[in-house]
């Protein structure tokens, strides 16, 4: 038995497993039409390479990843490409974004599935097999596994950890998984080993789920794979939260696990890259939770691009009462009214809203410094700093307060008596900060402009006056022919534009590095979907009188 | 809506409301040896600091329904009633809640955002203002010469004017820790003050056994988790200390260490007045420092200042310093070097 850390803090909500857990994963048919973001996953969005009118087959590539932090969108089954263009897609912004949308012939047409010996291939180009395959973490990050596991030569990982806590309330669909498919899954963690080669390879399961700590540990048997049952206590399935038990490291502050030798993936993305790897299907279908309040809660295998409606009528369909879904679970999941929006990458679950099971809160009093929140936060954070701070716009202290260290967790909302929602303030108090950070950079760039500006209206003046002279020059030549023709004066003046652009364009490089691409590619699309999520938060906090209020307690 | 979607957390209010149900075994043996005028004290204070709450709510332009309902304002009045003799004349009682609640709660921005112990600062005003008046405590159940029914009792506290021309001093004594202030200076050795018929066991007779029952609310508090045991440790635990040093330096001049834990404030403020969660510091290591800090500060003026308890203002003084113990103990968070591997 391996010897279990702890981390500070933590919930114990009522886990409503039981529920959706009992009963056996369900293939979801077809639907009528299917819609699948080009974005799917943390980074820039995927290049479509099919049009309306195309057909596509099942598997067939839809989008393909651009740039380094991207992974491919591929046609969840034959048919017609009936549009690419913007549509409802399931993100906190709330924006509409790219979507291919796809009519089913419904005779599931596949691709050549070709299956790869991936101990004969180099690594790098199983890493671009990982990207082109749409592989991306599927417990709800969607980090691109291609990044992921591309190691520097210098980085030795001594622990791959898998991630089967599935600590979040209501959610079952890695619990099915396990249960069900522990071959495929460890057929895909032997894969990603293959990447890594680290020296140990730890499972770590919540004790809430005893059958598929059964099911792993058999199919983990003689594999050197060690399969840890963990206490069930929220956020345990948080990387670095899970980390720390497993391995008694923490990942450091404002660091990655790789920085501690170890990296950590879902158990479900691992059973993906053995699809992708051993059988030659891309990423098309998941696995997803039906729950809440409807009749038969269950798992269904769907296909990405399946509104979530069509799968809340297979799970008997909502009961009398319902209101609004929550994508995700109910502590960091996203809340929605929209019954179109389609199964992506990170739905793991779907859970029907009702008054009774989700009853709304009273209004926020405020913050008695009672440090519940401080007892529970899993990151040791003072929450009640943070909020104070974060109410002040203080933003200077709010960091030193280590508001990035902020899983976002909500364990201290969870607890507040006084209602408050900080994790809604923490997410908005980063996102401000970063897009300050953007604004200086976009500032000092708008500076180099500005004087450029100024240089080229008065290179324009000179010019003018200069051409004003030749005229009466010429027109003074013209009367005296025997003047000499003065030479043309603008080369300084070239010369001088030229070093102006020059000098911007160095200091716009120096000044964009410095806040954007030292950044890690994790960062730069953190910024990226902040920069999204920002309309958002404005107009929450001004529906809400939120920050801008200096003092709201007051 | 934004995640989380779910809650699990006592209300201010039920916390308040616990905090007002862990008081109850203290004010009931006060009654038990005192009379019954404490509960018209209670009364009063309530009444007061409702409308008081209601009147500056509005005034404010802020809602009436939930704060009134956080149960907060009544947890003030009782501290305020608690640490009035309850023999005072009704307005004291009056001004010291709607001073605490007006000026020392609201004008410095209402629920959690005061810097100082409402009630404390409502007791300081009065012994300051109307020191005659904070000393007259009743005097324990078969102490005084004569002892007042509840009516004459209410007549009193209403009107001032006690039953055949009693004098003042027949029912009332002063308090275990003001006699023992007066009788050293009288140069009496400890020994001898303390087998002065006030006191009982330990320290004051009557009082001590009050203190018990705020021991009890304590535990209860502790037990629900409304308080940590932090503050109640590093409080009696500094105070047994430093009266313990002083009392084997010079037992005559010194009394013993659990003489000052049973004697006073020090239990009502080692669970129920430190505590205030808004007015004390956030972090455990905080939390120590606070407590000790109140501790020697209370020990200092007792024996040294020229107040009969020292509670009041050394949690005032405290809480002067509690946005700088806040910075300098803030705990390291998760990754952060120098942690626990
Ligand atoms: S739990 Fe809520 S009321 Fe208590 S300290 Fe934290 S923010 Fe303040
Ligand atoms: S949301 Fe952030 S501050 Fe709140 S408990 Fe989670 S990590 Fe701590």
């Amino acid at each position: 038995m391996r010897a279990l850390h702890h981390f500070h803090g933590g919930i114990h909500p009522e886990e409503h497993k039981l529920e959706s857990s009992g009963l056996p994963i369900a293939r979801a048919p077809l639907p009528q039409r299917l819609t699948l973001p080009l974005q799917q996953h943390l980074g820039s969005r995927a290049k479509a390479v099919v049009q309306a009118g195309d057909r596509v087959l099942k598997g067939q590539l839809l989008a393909r990843a651009e740039g380094e932090m991207s992974a491919a969108v591929h046609a969840p089954t034959s048919g017609l490409v009936l549009s690419v263009d913007l549509g409802a897609v399931p993100h906190p912004s709330g924006l509409p974004d790219l979507c291919a949308t796809i009519e089913p012939d419904g005779e599931e047409r596949w691709i050549e599935r070709a299956t790869l010996d991936f101990c004969a291939l180099p690594k790098a180009e199983l890493l671009v097999r990982l990207r082109d395959g749409g592989i991306v973490g599927l417990g709800g990050a969607t980090f691109p596994a291609h990044l992921k596991f591309d190691l520097k030569p210098a980085q030795a990982i001594r622990t791959l950890v898998l991630n089967g806590a599935e600590c979040e309330p209501w959610i079952t669909s890695d619990d099915r998984l396990m249960r069900e498919r522990a071959a495929e899954i460890v057929q895909g963690i032997e894969i990603l080993r293959h990447l890594v080669n680290p020296a140990e390879t730890l499972v770590g399961i919540e004790d809430n789920k005893p059958q598929a700590i059964a099911a792993m540990r058999q199919a983990c048997a003689n594999t050197g794979i060690e399969v840890a049952a963990i206490p069930t206590l929220y956020p345990t399935g948080g990387e670095k939260q899970l980390i720390k038990v497993l391995t008694g490291k923490e990942v450091p502050s404002g660091g990655y696990p790789l920085h501690i030798g170890v990296l950590c993936s879902n158990v479900a993305t691992a059973y993906a890259v053995h699809r992708l790897v051993n059988c030659g299907e891309p990423v098309i279908s998941r696995l997803v939770t039906v729950t809440g309040n409807v009749r038969t809660p269950q798992n269904f295998e769907a296909l990405l691009g399946t509104p979530i409606e069509d799968l809340t009528k297979l799970a008997g369909g909502a009961l009398p009462g319902s209101a609004d879904y929550i994508l995700g679970g109910p502590m960091m999941g996203l809340h929605t009214s929209n019954g179109r929006l389609p199964v992506v990458k990170s739905t793991n679950c779907i859970i029907v809203k009702s008054p009774q099971l989700f009853p709304p809160l009273p209004p926020a009093l405020p913050c008695i410094r009672c440090t519940r929140c401080a007892d529970a936060c899993p990151a040791d954070l003072q929450p009640q700093e943070l909020y104070w701070f974060a109410q002040a716009r203080n933003f200077d202290k709010i960091r030193n307060y280590h508001l990035f260290d902020c899983i976002e967790c909500g364990a201290c909302n969870y607890v507040c008596p006084s209602h408050i929602p900080l994790a809604q303030y923490f997410r908005f108090a980063k996102s401000e900060i970063r897009a300050l950070e953007h604004e200086s950079a976009a500032a000092a760039l708008a500076r180099e402009r500005y004087e450029f500006r100024q240089m080229r209206i008065e290179r324009d003046k000179q010019e003018k006056a200069e051409k004003l002279a030749q005229k009466e020059k010429a027109a003074l030549a013209a009367r005296q022919p025997a003047a000499a023709p003065v030479a043309p004066q603008d080369s300084s003046t070239q010369a001088r534009i030229q070093a102006a652009l020059e000098r911007a364009k160095a200091q716009a490089a120096a000044v964009t590095p410095k806040n954007m691409d030292a950044l890690t590619p994790q960062q730069q699309a953190e910024i990226a979907e902040i920069e999204a999520r920002r309309a958002r938060a404005r107009e929450l906090a001004q529906a809400q009188d939120i920050p801008h209020n200096s003092n709201n307690a007051d | 809506m934004n995640s989380p979607y779910i809650h699990q957390a006592p209300s201010v209010s039920a916390i308040m409301l616990k905090v007002l149900l862990a008081l109850v075994p203290g004010i009931a043996l006060a009654v038990w040896y005192f009379g019954p005028a404490i509960l018209v004290s209670l009364v009063l204070a309530s009444l007061t600091a409702l409308a008081t709450e209601a009147a500056m709510l509005k005034l404010r332009g802020r809602p009436l329904k939930p704060f009134l309902g956080d149960n907060s304002a009544l947890v003030t009045a009782w501290l305020v009633a608690l640490s009035i003799p309850p023999l005072a004349p009704w307005w004291l009682v009056v001004a010291g809640v709607a001073f605490a609640i007006s000026i020392a709660k609201h004008l410095y921005g209402g629920l959690g955002n005061n810097p100082f112990n409402p009630a404390m600062i409502a007791y300081a005003v009065l012994i300051i203002s109307f020191p005659a008046h904070m000393t007259h405590w009743l005097a324990p159940h078969g102490l005084g010469t004569i002892e007042l029914d509840l009516t004459s009792q209410l007549r009193y506290i209403f009107s001032g004017v006690l039953p055949g021309g009693t004098a003042l001093d027949a029912v009332t004594a002063a308090t275990p820790l003001d006699t023992l202030k007066t009788q050293l200076h009288l140069e009496r050795p400890v020994k001898e003050i303390l087998e002065m018929p006030v006191y009982g066991y330990l320290a004051g007779k009557g009082s001590e056994i009050v203190a018990l029952g705020y021991v009890a609310g304590g535990f209860y508090l502790l037990l629900n988790r409304i308080i940590t045991w932090h503050v109640p440790v590093a409080f009696l635990g500094t105070l047994f200390a430093v009266a313990g040093i002083f009392h084997l330096i010079d037992p005559g001049q010194y009394v013993a260490p659990l003489f000052h834990w049973m004697s006073g404030a020090a239990m009502i403020g080692a669970f129920f007045i430190l505590t205030d969660p808004v007015t004390g510091p956030t972090t455990p290591k905080g939390k120590l420092v606070f407590a000790a800090g109140a501790a020697i500060l209370t020990y200092v003026i007792r024996v040294f200042g020229g107040f009969p308890d020292g509670v009041a203002f050394a949690t005032l003084l405290m809480n002067l310093c509690v946005p700088l113990i806040d910075t300098y103990t803030q705990p390291r968070v998760f990754g952060e070097k120098g942690g626990k591997k």
